[in-house]
C-alpha cells in the first residue's frame, strides 16, 4: 500500500518531558487513521509536528512524500487541519473566513466561489454563511472549520479531537460528515480522539498512544479480538474472595478487582455465567449482578496500558495543555 | 503572486476587524481631544507669560499638536501590534502559521494591516486638529501622510516584537509604563528636548528615541515656516526609515520563532 504519512523515530521533548517518544507509524493512502489516547498522551504534539507548526526534537516524518523538517511549505500545501481549539476569526463572517483561507492557500480566484459554496453545503451552513462567527454555536464553528480545511483540496486532513466539547447530537452529525468525506473525496484522514466510540466508529485503523508511545496499532475489530473474548463484570460485596475462587476453580488467570466488582475477560462469556453464579453460591459470596458484554476499545486500552483512559480535568492535564499552548506560538 | 495575495488577505482582515469595532473608533477621538483641549489650553494659558520656548507666533496647543498625532500613532501602533496576542489566545494565529505562506508575508500582512488602522486613527486626530482651529497647509498634508506611514511601520513592528515574547495581554500595563509613556515623554511631543534649560540626560535619552525624529518631522511640516526643526527634515526621515528596516527585520525573526 501507498503510505501517505510515515514517521521515522519522531520525537518531541519539552524540557524533561518526552511528549512523543520515537514514534514510527505509517498511514496509508485513503484510510481513516485514529490516534487514540488519553489527554496528554502526545496526540496533538504528534499532529502539530506533522503539520510543521511544531519543531521536532529528533527524527522526522514524510507527509505526502515531503519531509516535515526540510519541506515545510510543500507539506503545508498538502494538508488541511482542524485544530483542537477554535482557530477561526470570530469577528468575520463564515464566508469571509473561508475566502481568507482560500486566498492564503492560493486557490485560483475563479474557483473560490464554487468551492466555498460546495463546502458550505457539505456542512449545511449556507444560510448562516454571512453571519459573524460570534453568533455561531460551538458545533457550527466546528463544522465551519471542517469546511475550511477542505477548500484547498488537501491530500490529508488532520482532525484534532474533532468532536471535543460538543453535545452528542452534534457529534453524530460531525461523524456523518467525516464518513461522507471519506466516500466523496479521495482523502486520507488522520484524527486524534480520546473518545473510544469515535475511534471505533470512524477509523479503519487505530493507534493506541500512551505516554508518547504507540502501544497497539490495528483495525478496531482486530484490536478487540486480541482481548480474546468477552468482558464479564460481577458486582459483589466481596470481590477479593470471588476473584480467588475464580482463579482457583475456573483457571482464570487475569482478574481485575475494584471495590465492588470483579472483571474478567473470557471466550464465550455467556456460557460461563451459570458457572460463575454456582461458584459464588458455593463459596458463600453474594452476587449483586453479573453482566457479559463484547469488548470495546476501552477494554483494549485498559488491556494495553493497565488503566482506564484518564478523565479530563486533572492537574496533570492542565499542565499538558499549558505546554501545548506554549508550543504552538 | 500567491504571497502578495496572502499579504493582501491578512491586511484586509486587520482593516475589516478594525472598521467593525465602532466603539474603538469613537473612543479614539477622546484621548487626543483631552490632550489638545484641556492640557493644551491649560498649560498653554499658564505658560503664556513665559512661553519663550515656543517658536514665535506659535501657540502651545499648536506646538503639541504634532506631538499628539505622534502619541496617537505610538499608542495605537503598539496596541495593534501587541493585539496579535489575541490571535494567539483565540487560536487564529495557528490557522495563519500552518498556511503555505512565507513567514515574511505573514509578518508584512499583519503589520501593514495594523499600520493602516493606526494611520486611520492618526488622520482622525488631524481632522480633530482642524476642527479645533489648528491650521496647516493643504500641501503639508501630502507630506504629513507619508511621514505618518513611515512612523507606524517601526512602531507596529515593535508591538509585534514585544507580543512575540509576551504570554498574555494581562501585562499590557507594563508596556504602557515601560514603553509607551517613556517614548512619549522623551519625544518632545509636549516640550522641547533641546535648549539650555533641558537636562543633559533628557537630551541624550531623546536622541535614542525614534519617536523624537518622527514628531519633529511632523512638527516641521505642520508648523511650516514657523517651525524650528532639530535636524533637517530629510535626516529625520532617514532615521525613521532606518528604524523601520531594523524593526521589520527583527520582527520577522521574532515572529517566526518556532518551538
Amino acid at each position: 500500500m501507498n503510505r501517505t504519512i510515515e514517521t521515522f523515530d519522531l520525537t518531541k521533548k519539552f524540557g524533561d518531558l518526552v511528549a512523543v517518544d520515537k514514534l514510527n507509524i505509517g498511514v496509508e493512502q485513503g484510510e481513516v487513521f485514529a490516534l487514540l489516547g488519553p489527554n496528554g498522551a502526545g496526540k496533538t504534539t504528534t499532529i502539530s509536528m506533522l503539520c510543521t507548526i511544531l519543531k521536532t526534537t529528533s527524527g522526522t516524518a514524510k507527509v505526502n512524500g515531503y519531509d516535515i523538517v526540510k519541506q515545510a511549505t510543500q507539506v503545508r500545501k498538502s494538508i488541511g487541519i482542524v485544530f483542537q481549539d477554535p482557530s477561526i476569526d470570530d469577528r468575520l463572517t463564515g464566508r469571509e473566513n473561508l475566502y481568507m483561507h482560500a486566498n492564503l492557500y492560493g486557490v485560483p480566484t475563479s474557483e473560490q466561489k464554487p468551492r466555498i459554496e460546495s463546502v458550505l453545503k457539505l456542512v449545511e451552513l449556507e444560510d448562516r454563511a454571512d453571519d459573524i462567527l460570534r453568533t455561531y454555536s460551538s458545533g457550527m464553528r466546528r463544522r465551519l472549520e471542517i469546511a475550511r480545511g477542505l477548500i484547498h483540496y488537501p491530500k490529508i486532513l488532520f482532525l484534532d479531537e474533532p468532536t471535543i466539547g460538543l453535545d452528542p447530537q452534534t457529534r453524530e452529525h460531525i461523524w456523518t460528515y467525516i464518513q461522507e468525506l471519506k466516500k466523496t473525496h479521495d482523502i486520507t484522514i488522520v484524527l486524534t480522539t480520546h473518545y473510544m466510540e469515535e475511534a471505533d466508529k470512524l477509523s479503519d485503523r487505530v493507534a493506541i498512544i500512551d505516554y508518547g508511545k504507540i502501544v497497539a496499532l490495528d483495525t478496531p475489530a482486530k484490536l478487540k479480538e486480541t482481548l480474546e473474548g468477552d468482558v464479564i463484570t460481577i458486582k459483589t460485596e466481596n470481590p477479593q474472595k470471588l476473584a480467588s475462587a475464580l482463579t482457583k476453580m475456573l483457571a482464570i488467570s487475569k482478574t481485575r478487582i475494584t471495590d465492588d466488582s470483579v472483571e474478567i475477560t473470557v471466550r464465550e462469556g455467556k456460557k460461563l455465567l451459570p458457572k460463575i453464579v454456582d461458584l459464588a453460591t458455593e463459596y458463600g459470596v453474594d452476587i449483586e449482578s453479573v453482566s457479559n458484554r463484547e469488548p470495546t476499545l476501552e477494554d483494549v486500552f485498559i488491556h494495553y496500558t493497565g488503566r482506564a483512559i484518564r478523565t479530563e480535568g486533572s492537574s496533570e492535564l492542565r499542565g499538558m495543555s499549558q505546554i501545548r499552548r506554549r508550543a504552538i506560538k | 503572486m500567491t504571497e502578495i495575495r496572502a499579504v493582501y488577505t491578512l491586511w484586509l482582515r486587520e482593516v475589516k476587524r478594525y472598521l467593525r469595532d465602532r466603539i474603538r473608533i469613537v473612543s479614539s477621538f477622546v484621548q487626543p481631544l483631552l490632550w489638545l483641549l484641556i492640557f493644551g489650553s491649560g498649560i498653554g494659558g499658564a505658560l503664556s507669560a513665559l512661553s519663550n520656548f515656543l517658536p514665535p507666533g506659535v501657540k502651545y496647543q499648536q506646538y503639541i499638536f504634532p506631538g499628539i498625532v505622534g502619541q496617537t500613532l505610538l499608542f495605537t501602533s503598539m496596541f495593534m501590534g501587541i493585539s496579535v496576542i489575541w490571535d494567539r489566545e483565540f487560536g487564529f494565529l495557528k490557522e495563519i502559521m500552518v498556511a503555505p505562506v512565507s513567514r515574511i508575508s505573514i509578518f508584512l500582512g499583519k503589520m501593514l494591516g495594523d499600520c493602516t488602522d493606526a494611520l486611520i486613527q492618526g488622520v482622525i486626530v488631524l481632522i480633530l486638529g482642524l476642527l479645533l482651529g489648528i491650521r496647516f497647509d493643504a500641501f503639508a498634508f501630502l507630506e504629513i501622510l507619508p511621514i505618518m506611514v513611515l512612523m507606524t511601520f517601526g512602531l507596529v513592528s515593535v508591538g509585534l516584537i514585544i507580543a512575540s515574547f509576551m504570554e498574555n495581554l494581562e501585562s499590557y500595563g507594563v508596556i504602557q509604563s515601560f514603553v509607551n509613556l517613556p517614548l512619549f515623554f522623551l519625544s518632545g511631543a509636549l516640550f522641547p528636548v533641546r535648549g539650555p534649560n533641558v537636562p543633559n540626560w533628557l537630551q541624550t535619552a531623546s536622541n535614542f528615541n525614534p519617536l523624537t525624529y518622527g514628531v519633529d518631522a511632523l512638527r516641521t511640516v505642520i508648523l511650516g515656516s514657523k517651525a524650528q526643526p532639530l535636524y533637517p527634515l530629510y535626516y529625520e526621515v532617514l532615521v525613521v526609515v532606518a528604524f523601520d528596516i531594523a524593526m521589520i527585520v527583527i520582527g520577522t525573526l521574532a515572529f517566526n520563532r518556532r518551538k
